[in-house]
């Protein structure tokens, strides 16, 4: 993974040391809140419901185990004993104290780490598909380019005050496990007709109250382009986005109000000024932090492996693991190895200390130190020998994080909701919580994939518009209540799920899951998703079941 | 409000030798005077026309382009950030330097805050209209904050990538 050089160092200790005389201004009272606000959100630190929340990057997900545990002690020593990871592959710590964020940002800062851009009008954390580097089916390392823009948006003199936030993902598979077709860019990188690989650019994608699927701006960008063409968007966009509505003010409003025609000629007639200036990529940068993604060194295995068929065939709870949480490696003998978050008893994504810090320890025993941060908010050991898969089980097992659930009913993706957020109208943990009890394991695995997506409040945090089932907190009349929607997809063949009728009361909702997962399970026909059930025969049955009327 | 002038790697408060003229108003005979876009696109031959210097401003919804023929007789151009957050005149002040070549004075004025200086400067402003008393003390020490600037702009730092490959 990428090591900071001289320069990459420099910039975040300057960071650290202006954040902290900026926060002694405001404990000497030398500034107001006001003042202070767009100073500290510019370092990732928001104020919530009862405390200050602080938003550390994990840029593209990637982190190692000297973070990991950098992590584990900051949420021990300023924090409760625990972080939640977010669905921008982020970590958030909800109760530090304001006088003590410039030491934790100090401590992140020695194992290069950082809070810039984490919040604000600027373009945050570029996030990217979680089995990057261990994917079978990538064309290359999609970080090498995560990082290069990374660098590039950092500061950035001209887009740090956008007309609102701008997020970019980049995946370098067919199967899009980064969503990039719901963020303000999307990046994939593929190979043109003569095998020379680039870049598919698409634009105007996006959640939050009026979803978009985005819209392919390039078919093909050259790699040397890779940061003139992002310029010349952002560049039309700070002219053009709108600002004097923040709901209307995202670029998928900009591409959807003026049409993706209009907004590619615009592009590309700035790109035609830019294109050959010093943003031109140098071969020789981009072998230099593709060096940094090297493939670990990979042993010459044999692709079967004896030991992990062995304990699956007479133990089947290792056996739904391996099955649901464990993925093909692009090198022979090795496995990712998925470690869900989502367990009984924890909202979705948090992570104790103690659980950091074992994670910290199996990413060095079992995976090169490398461990990964999804947008489903679990955790990846991304290159362990599948051989070794079941000791790796059993470190897991004590631990309480053996969950043999990812991509099934219980790996749900939800928001921090009204127990955190000052933005939420309604709770969404309990109600991840009671839906993830309700159904067992062998239930489960019966129904196969099926995301659910949670959101507390329109701004769609948890995702709800992608969800295969997505569930939205609203308030009526001063109650928690929950719309329905069902036919989200995320991936590459992303689509946005359709609202149900009307909302139920946080008593209903379960039932109501239950009984769209019993319509699946009455229609499907042999190996159907509840995705694929859902798109062959439309929402009417689902409905009939739900309000008994056609 | 005071006037400040990058000089050296700090900033010198500086008379303004232009007046803003207000759309309604009569243009005083001699001296340098800033006008708006309408304005200037409505008078623009007894403007060029005057013995005095000439600056236009423009509102963050108002693109340099409308301006770019007539830039070698524009001694001024003053870009309004009418609060903070509105980032559009980052962009101007760009696409004056680096597109149109722009040599003259680029102004900062409206909402013009002190952590937002060394943006500024990297973006191409030369004079800050400022209301922050403290700006011409801090001027050199926020602009200098970060040392390491990635993003090559029209301002001449050497970025982390020229330092990388020995071009700095």
């Amino acid at each position: 993974m990428y090591r900071y050089d001289e320069h990459d160092h420099a910039l975040v200790q300057d960071r650290v040391a202006q954040f902290r005389r900026q926060v002694e201004r405001r404990m000497q009272g030398e500034i107001t809140e006001e003042q202070f606000r767009p100073l500290r959100l510019m370092n990732g630190l928001y104020l919530q419901l009862h405390a200050y929340m602080l938003r550390v990057a994990i840029p593209y997900g990637t982190l190692d185990s000297r973070q990991m545990r950098k992590l584990a002690w900051i949420a021990r020593r300023y924090d409760k004993g625990y972080g939640h990871f977010t669905t921008r592959q982020n970590l958030q710590y909800n109760w530090p104290k304001l006088e003590e964020t410039p030491d934790i940002l100090a401590e992140l800062a020695e194992v290069e780490m950082h809070a810039i851009q984490t919040s604000g009008n600027c373009i945050r954390n570029v996030t990217s598909d979680q089995y990057a580097g261990a994917a079978k089916d990538e064309v290359e390392d999609p970080r090498i380019w995560c990082e290069i823009a990374r660098q590039w948006s950092t500061l950035h003199p001209e887009f740090s005050f956008l007309p609102r936030k701008f997020k970019i993902a980049i995946t370098a598979c067919e199967h899009d496990r980064a969503a990039v077709k719901v963020h303000d860019i999307g990046v994939i990188v593929k190979r043109d007709a003569g095998g020379e690989v680039g870049f598919e650019v698409i634009v105007g994608g996006g959640l939050g109250r009026t979803p978009f699927v985005g819209k392919t701006i390039r078919e093909f960008l050259p790699k040397e382009h890779f940061l003139s063409y992002l310029e010349a968007v952002l560049r039309v966009y700070n002219q053009l986005g709108r600002r004097d509505n923040k709901f209307k003010a995202r670029i998928k409003v900009t591409v959807h109000e003026i049409g993706i025609e209009e907004f590619r000629r615009l592009v590309e007639e700035e790109w035609a000024a830019i294109r050959d200036t010093s943003l031109k990529l140098p071969k020789e940068e981009v072998d230099r932090i593709a060096a940094h993604f090297q493939p670990p060194a990979f042993r010459a295995l044999d692709a079967t492996a004896r030991a992990t068929e062995d304990r699956a065939a007479k133990d089947p709870a290792f056996a739904s693991w391996l099955r649901h949480n464990v993925a093909p490696h692009k090198a022979s003998g090795y496995a990712i190895a998925n470690v869900s978050l989502k367990v009984p008893g924890q909202a979705p994504g948090d992570a104790s200390a103690e659980q950091m810090d074992l994670l910290a320890d199996l990413a060095d025993e079992y995976s090169f130190s490398e461990l990964r941060v999804t947008h489903a908010q679990n955790i990846v050991l991304p290159h362990v020998e599948r051989d070794r898969l079941p000791a790796l089980y059993d470190r897991l097992v004590p631990a309480g994080l053996a969950a043999a659930n990812v991509g099934l009913v219980s790996d749900i993706i939800c928001c921090p909701g009204l127990d955190y957020c000052s933005l939420a109208n309604a709770r969404s943990i309990p109600v991840a919580q009671q839906i993830a009890e309700r159904f067992d394991a062998a239930k489960q695995e019966r129904i196969g994939e099926l995301q659910i997506k949670i959101s507390g409040c329109i701004n769609a945090c948890g995702h709800h518009h992608v969800g295969h089932i997505g569930i939205l907190g609203v308030d009526r009349k001063g109650e928690e209540h929950y719309q329905v929607q069902i036919g989200g997809s995320a991936d590459e063949n992303a689509s946005l799920g359709r609202i149900l009728g009307r909302g139920f009361s946080a008593d209903e909702v379960v039932d109501v899951v239950d009984k769209l997962v019993e319509t699946y399970l009455d229609l499907r026909e042999e190996g159907e998703t509840f995705l694929e059930t859902y798109r062959r025969i439309g929402q009417e049955p689902f409905k009939e079941r739900v309000y008994g009327t056609a | 409000m005071a006037l400040l002038e990058r000089k050296d790697g700090g900033a010198v408060e500086i008379e303004d030798r232009f007046t803003r003229v207000e759309d309604d108003a009569a243009l005083p005979s001699s001296g340098g005077v800033i006008v708006s876009l309408p304005r200037f696109e409505q008078e623009r031959e007894a403007l060029l026309a005057r013995s005095g210097e000439l600056g236009v401003w423009l509102a963050s919804n108002e693109s340099p382009k409308a301006i770019g023929g007539d830039l070698d007789r524009i001694a001024v151009v003053a870009l309004d950030f009418p609060v903070f957050s509105d980032g559009r005149a980052f962009t101007s002040a760009r696409l004056l330097r680096e597109r149109y070549g722009y040599a003259g004075e680029v102004r900062a004025i409206g909402d013009v805050l002190l952590e937002q200086l060394s943006f500024m400067v990297r973006s191409g402003f030369s004079t800050f209209e400022v209301r922050d008393p403290k700006a011409l003390a801090e001027f050199e020490r926020v602009v200098g904050e970060v040392r390491v600037v990635y993003q090559p702009t029209g301002d001449g730092r050497t970025t982390a990538l020229q330092r990388r490959l020995g071009r700095g």
